[in-house]
């Protein structure tokens, strides 16, 4: 049994699971369940001015028979009162005293509003803050959210408020509706900020009904854009946490989220440099209990390791994310077919020919008739396409070819030329 | 249960999720093997793609533009043996085969349900003035009919039955397929002009000749008839009847008693019966044996039937014939039988069953039903004045062509036994075939096929 237990920013966690600030940890009685089915900690739905929701909120897309691969709300933060909050926190802090609570904020960009309720928040005793420059809707058009969250010198600015009445540490999480979210995430450390985490939702519209011709979700006839989340965002959110993990001018922990659905994808993140795990859109689609095989999962999967701690994991993988520049030109794979476990599907053969190198022959095999997939090795230019389509695992392998030349990238092509 | 239960269709349609469930398995394979191992062609990845993206009307055109008895061949097709037979997902590497009968019904069903009465789901070309004669309304000529429907010919079918459908409407059993399978497929054809002449037989209501004169091409595809004479004695005692009438009757007449508590003996073991079979079972009949000369290995029913009949409670009996009917008062009472041996191999490869001295013994009685094969209709060739091998017209391979210019004959009419019984599926290939030919011989252009 390996140690799940992690240490980030300065805050302690029975494992590395939390609940993302969202529907589920929006009142005592979710967080308590939460806890106790075991998750690690929560974000606590972010507080603020009291708000008004619409109906309805929520809208989904499902693919080939799965069920919710993107998600998406146009709902705002915590629409119940803040004395409800905070009492409700401090009962479930006391309650669960081993467990992360964090809480998470939003208000208006003014120095008084940020003291006052982190002030009467920290009262409450909870473990950590986490400040929310990320919801792309509704506050975000009374300038708060990623209107703030896109602007780099306001996220400084208000971390820096944060931090001056701050005795717990203080989380900044990053909208990803930006074009480069390390230009945010230094601005937070410029502030001050103890650890940043990401993503909050990614703008969106996620269908139109093809009936009544609305957009999805829709609201008396109308419907906005809203934040998306959820398995197909998982790329999106691991490739900014990878940028920010690999960036000298952050050297912040991060908090990684974004369609985090079972521990091989929470193993992703830590490899790439998340040191704490958030998760919401699971939790909606399957309820709390998921975490159980998630804490299982990565269990088994350091055992296997031979590692002793979760904490191994984190940011072992950073240095192997580079830039195309540094990439090395001459390293060759091809394609090869093992045709003792390949169907006969053709989908590599037609991939191939319709969208690739056209490098994959129909060969009728003499003796037993039966027709062989060949890949030319001297045509594939090693895309990894068929590998792709192919339905069954491990058929079709990239192998890697061995070329005389030593290794090159473009950089070192284009510092030869100077 | 009453006796009309016992003959609802068995199989379950799937239910709405599990239909887009197993359709999203498919791997929409690249020149797949399912449609190279279906008679006619379907396009199957295709229309179980369109299952996936809710496009049923879409589906059901791909199968029903191959296939225009794709309802009917979703349910009676040996799938098994054909396209899903050939699916990869077989493989060990894989999982298993995609249920494409099924989905195939899924989608035709939805077409069915979802059509206005009497509007055809396809277009016909404009009329091009050349008239075509078909005689015999089963899935062969139907087939041919829809097919030159659409190319604009003026198509007539004449059937000696008040019905069209052929066995689809007479042979197959209802909890097999329902009777408004087969209506809707004919009320498909029908809706593109096709006419029908009913309960008119060629060469006796409507001499050869006269079909010839009035028409510029003549597809036969009248099917065989009943089951032959056993020629043993006993033969006409009440209680003896041919297996195909038989089931005919379960299918054009109420439904009745009179095989309830009754002991029955099927001779034959090929698809038809099992069909008598279970429709005896399905009468209520107390004990229902499957007599047959040769062993399991040669039977030429398809193994789900042998299952489905097993299930059903019939019994098999294998290395028997029969030498006697016995009766009482014109009534069976019993069947003598003696034992059998397989010896050398036939010219289909089967070895030849020979009878075992002194081993005849009797069982007790009170129906016995032929399904030893169908008769040839000899009648209609001599009409024609057609070359044939054995009662079986010589045709043209690919064309369908007799001897005679003018004159096609497809479906069962030309069935040569093979190691298959005879098929739907391959009845309505023959007919899109000879549709083709006669297309091209009467236009002198090669269609697309
Ligand atoms: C009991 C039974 C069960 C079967 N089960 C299956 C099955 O499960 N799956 C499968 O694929 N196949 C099955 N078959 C085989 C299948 O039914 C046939 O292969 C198929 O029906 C052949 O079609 P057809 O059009 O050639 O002939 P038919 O269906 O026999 O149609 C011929 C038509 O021609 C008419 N006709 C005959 N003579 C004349 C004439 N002189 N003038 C006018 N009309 C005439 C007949 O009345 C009939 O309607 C079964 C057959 C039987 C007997
Ligand atoms: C319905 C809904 C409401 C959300 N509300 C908040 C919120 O109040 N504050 C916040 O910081 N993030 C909010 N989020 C964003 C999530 O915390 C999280 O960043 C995002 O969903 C990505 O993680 P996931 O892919 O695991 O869902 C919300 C998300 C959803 C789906
Ligand atoms: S995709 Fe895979 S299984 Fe299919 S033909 Fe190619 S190698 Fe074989
Ligand atoms: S017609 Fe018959 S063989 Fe062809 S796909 Fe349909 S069920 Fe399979
Ligand atoms: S072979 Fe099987 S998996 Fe491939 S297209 Fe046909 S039904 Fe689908």
């Amino acid at each position: 049994m390996a140690d799940l237990r992690i240490k980030f920013a300065g805050i302690e966690s029975p494992n590395p699971f939390w609940l993302a600030s969202a529907p589920p940890t929006n009142s005592g009685y979710q967080v308590q369940r939460a806890f106790e089915a075991g998750w690690g900690g929560v974000v606590w739905k972010t507080l603020g001015e009291p708000v008004l929701n619409v109906s309805s909120r929520y809208a989904a897309i499902h693919r080939g028979g799965q069920r919710v691969l993107g998600f998406n709300n146009i709902e705002l933060i915590s629409d119940r009162p803040l004395e409800d909050n905070l009492r409700e926190i401090a009962e479930t802090k006391k309650r669960f005293p081993h467990n992360t609570l964090i809480v998470s904020l939003m208000v208006q960009p003014k120095r008084e509003a940020w003291h006052e309720i982190v002030k009467a928040v920290e009262a409450v005793g909870v473990d950590g803050l986490e400040l929310n420059f990320g919801c792309p809707h509704g506050m975000a058009e009374r300038g708060m959210g990623s209107a703030s969250g896109q602007q780099p010198d306001m996220v400084r600015q208000q971390t820096e408020w944060v931090k001056e009445v701050a005795q717990t540490p203080v989380i900044v999480k990053l909208t990803p509706n930006i074009t480069d979210i390390r230009f945010t995430a230094r601005a937070a450390r410029q502030g001050g900020a103890d650890a940043v985490s990401m993503i909050n939702t990614i703008n969106s519209l996620m269908g139109v009904d093809l009936d009544s011709w609305l957009p999805y979700p829709h609201v008396d006839g109308k419907g906005a854009h809203g934040g998306y989340c959820g398995p197909a965002v998982k790329p999106i959110a691991l490739n900014m946490v990878a940028e920010c993990a690999r960036d000298s001018r952050i050297a912040l922990p991060i908090s990684g989220m974004g369609g985090i659905s079972n521990w091989q994808d929470a193993v992703e993140f830590l490899l790439m440099g998340a040191g704490s795990l958030q998760v919401c859109t699971a939790a909606m689609h399957h309820g709390f209990r998921i975490v159980e095989d998630m804490k299982d999962g990565l269990n088994h999967y350091l055992d296997q390791k031979g590692l002793p701690s979760v904490m191994d994991l984190v940011g072992k993988s950073v240095a192997t994310y580079s830039d195309w520049g540094d990439l090395n030109l001459n390293y060759k794979v091809v394609a090869r077919i093992n045709n003792d476990t390949c169907i006969n599907c053709n989908k590599c053969y037609i991939s191939c020919e319709d969208t690739s190198h056209q490098c994959i022959d129909r060969v009728r095999e003499p003796d037993t008739g039966r027709e062989l997939l060949v890949v030319r090795e001297d045509d594939c230019v090693g895309c990894n396409l068929c590998s792709i389509v192919c339905p069954v695992d491990g058929t079709i392998q990239m192998v890697e070819i061995p070329t005389e030349k030593q290794p090159q990238s473009w950089n070192q092509l284009q510092s030869g030329v100077k | 249960m009453s006796l009309q239960d016992n003959f609802k269709e068995v199989v379950p349609a799937l239910k709405p999720k599990e239909a887009v469930d197993e359709a999203n398995r498919c791997l929409f394979c690249y020149d797949a093997p399912c449609v190279q191992a279906c008679p006619t062609g379907i396009n199957i990845p295709s229309f179980i793609k369109k299952i996936t993206t809710d496009n049923l009307l879409g589906s059901a055109l791909t199968i029903l533009d191959s296939n225009p008895l794709g309802a009917s061949c979703a349910r009676v097709c040996p799938t098994s043996e054909l396209c899903e037979g050939a699916c990869v997902l077989n493989g060990p590497a894989a999982s298993k085969a995609i249920q494409i009968g099924l989905l195939q019904r899924h989608a035709t069903d939805w077409a069915m349900e979802n059509t206005k009465p009497n509007t055809a789901l396809f277009k016909t070309a404009d009329p091009n003035g050349k008239k075509i004669a078909i005689v015999g309304a089963g899935p062969a000529g139907l087939s041919a009919a829809r097919d030159l429907a659409r190319l604009g010919y003026l198509v007539t079918v004449y059937e000696a039955k008040p019905r069209a459908g052929g066995l689809n409407a007479y042979g197959i059993v209802s909890f097999r397929l329902p009777e408004d399978v087969v209506a809707w497929e004919v009320e498909q054809i029908e809706a593109l002009g096709v006419q029908f002449c009913f309960e008119t037989k060629i060469g006796e209501d409507v001499s050869a000749q006269d079909l010839l004169d009035n028409h510029d091409s003549v597809i036969l595809a009248a099917g065989m008839g009943y089951v032959p004479a056993l020629n043993i004695e006993g033969e006409d005692l009440q209680g003896v009847l041919d297996a195909v009438q038989f089931v005919e009757d379960t299918k054009t007449k109420p439904l009745t008693n009179h095989l309830l508590g009754k002991k029955v003996a099927v001779i034959g073991a090929g698809n038809t019966a099992i069909d008598a079979a279970t429709c005896s079972t399905r009468l209520g009949a107390d004990n229902v044996k499957i007599l047959y000369r040769r062993t399991v290995a040669e039977m030429t029913a398809y193994e789900f039937e042998y299952e489905f009949a097993k299930n059903d409670g019939v019994e098999f009996r294998w290395l028997v014939a029969p030498t006697r009917i016995l009766g009482e008062n014109g009534r069976v009472t019993g069947l003598q039988l003696i034992r059998m041996e397989l010896g050398e191999p036939d010219e289909r490869g089967r070895r030849r069953p020979r009878e075992v001295a002194g081993s005849e013994f009797t069982l007790e009685l009170d129906f016995v039903i032929k399904a030893i094969g169908q008769t040839r209709q000899t009648h209609l060739i001599d009409a024609f004045q057609l070359q044939h091998e054995h009662g079986i017209p010589l045709v043209e391979s690919g064309t369908y062509r007799t001897s005679q210019p003018n004159v096609f004959a497809i479906g069962d009419f030309i069935f040569k036994t093979g190691k298959t019984d005879a098929m739907v599926v391959t009845a309505v290939q023959q007919g899109k075939d000879a549709a083709v030919a006669v297309h091209t011989q009467l236009t002198s252009q090669k269609v697309q096929s």
